[in-house]
């Protein structure tokens, strides 16, 4: 995965080159993001998870398998995000019209 | 069924007035709010066990019924949530984590760090002098009642001098550690230790 096309080393880039890609990925209608779940491989959006955690965060979890899909928190210094329970995270594109 | 000896106190002082007693940033609540990190489990106390376990060995292993056994202590403690709550004067029983070091032969703890470990897969993570003497039980009992699941119960971790998400609701393991590690909600931005007193609530506090 450090090799281009021609097989010569890449080094990897600084994380910021990826801003423009990751303000796409995270500016959405979160909820109608399609989760796909690590333990059971279900998919569907995330409004059709089951939200625990309290007032400590958010924590959904799968409807099938109770595989936590992807965990929230706000404290003082920002947001913290996990999605280790979760194989993929579709965001689609509005229909066309 | 209670035939062992049940002795009382986590020790340590009581500091003497309310006022002295809720830590900062927290407001007293009479009632005992609900905050889970998944589902409850059901309880089947026929196949529940607590273990000890050392990295990948296991140190000891109670039934249900043999944990019942072993010598109960009753304490009466503060409890306290980040979430702000704080409750007086809280009753359980359990079997203190010194009785289970004792009970399983260890003359002391082979690590300095311990990870707990929940049906549901939540963890916490303590360092072993937090649980010692006599800081810490696993409790089965709470108001002179079995442990109701939405509150932990068949058993639960109480370690009420640091913040309760520490106090892990259905335990049914402690590893020890060489290192410590975060567990379910100190690697999502809670503090390592979550002491109240000092208002250890998120990492970097
Ligand atoms: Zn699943």
């Amino acid at each position: 995965m450090d090799h281009d096309d021609s097989g010569a080393f890449q080094g990897p880039l600084d994380g910021n080159s990826a801003a423009g890609l990751l303000q796409e990925v995270f500016v959405f209608e979160a909820t109608s993001a399609i989760l796909t779940c690590a333990g059971c491989g279900a998919a569907g959006p995330i409004g059709a998870t089951r939200l625990y955690g309290g007032a400590m965060g958010a924590v959904l979890r799968c409807a099938h398998c109770d595989t936590a899909l992807l965990r929230v928190t706000r404290t003082e210094i920002g947001i913290w995000l996990d999605m280790q329970g979760a194989r993929s995270l579709l965001m689609r594109d509005a229909p066309a019209a | 069924m209670q035939d062992s000896p049940i002795s009382r106190g986590f020790r340590g002082r009581r500091p003497p007035a309310r006022n002295d007693r809720v830590p900062p940033g927290q407001h007293l609540t009479e009632d005992f709010p609900v905050l889970s990190a998944g589902p409850t489990p059901a309880a089947k106390l026929g196949s529940w066990s607590f273990a000890l376990q050392d990295g990948g060995s296991l140190l000891a292993k109670w039934s249900w019924q043999e944990f019942e056994a072993l010598p109960q202590t009753e304490v009466t403690v503060d409890i306290h949530c980040v979430t702000t709550w704080s409750k007086l004067d809280t009753h359980w029983r359990g079997v203190t984590i010194d009785t289970l070091f004792e009970a399983a032969g260890l003359d002391e703890p082979p690590e300095a760090f311990a990870m707990i470990h929940c049906d549901g897969g939540y963890t916490t993570n303590v360092p072993v002098e937090d649980l010692i003497d006599g800081k810490a039980m696993i409790a089965t009992h709470y108001e002179g009642k079995p442990l109701a699941p939405e509150h932990g119960g068949p058993a639960r971790l109480l370690v009420p001098h640091l913040y309760f998400w520490k106090s892990a609701k259905w335990a049914r393991r402690l590893r020890f550690l060489e290192a410590d590690e975060p567990g379910f909600w100190e690697s999502l931005g809670y503090h390592i230790y979550g002491d109240p007193w000092r208002e250890q609530r998120y990492a970097g506090d």
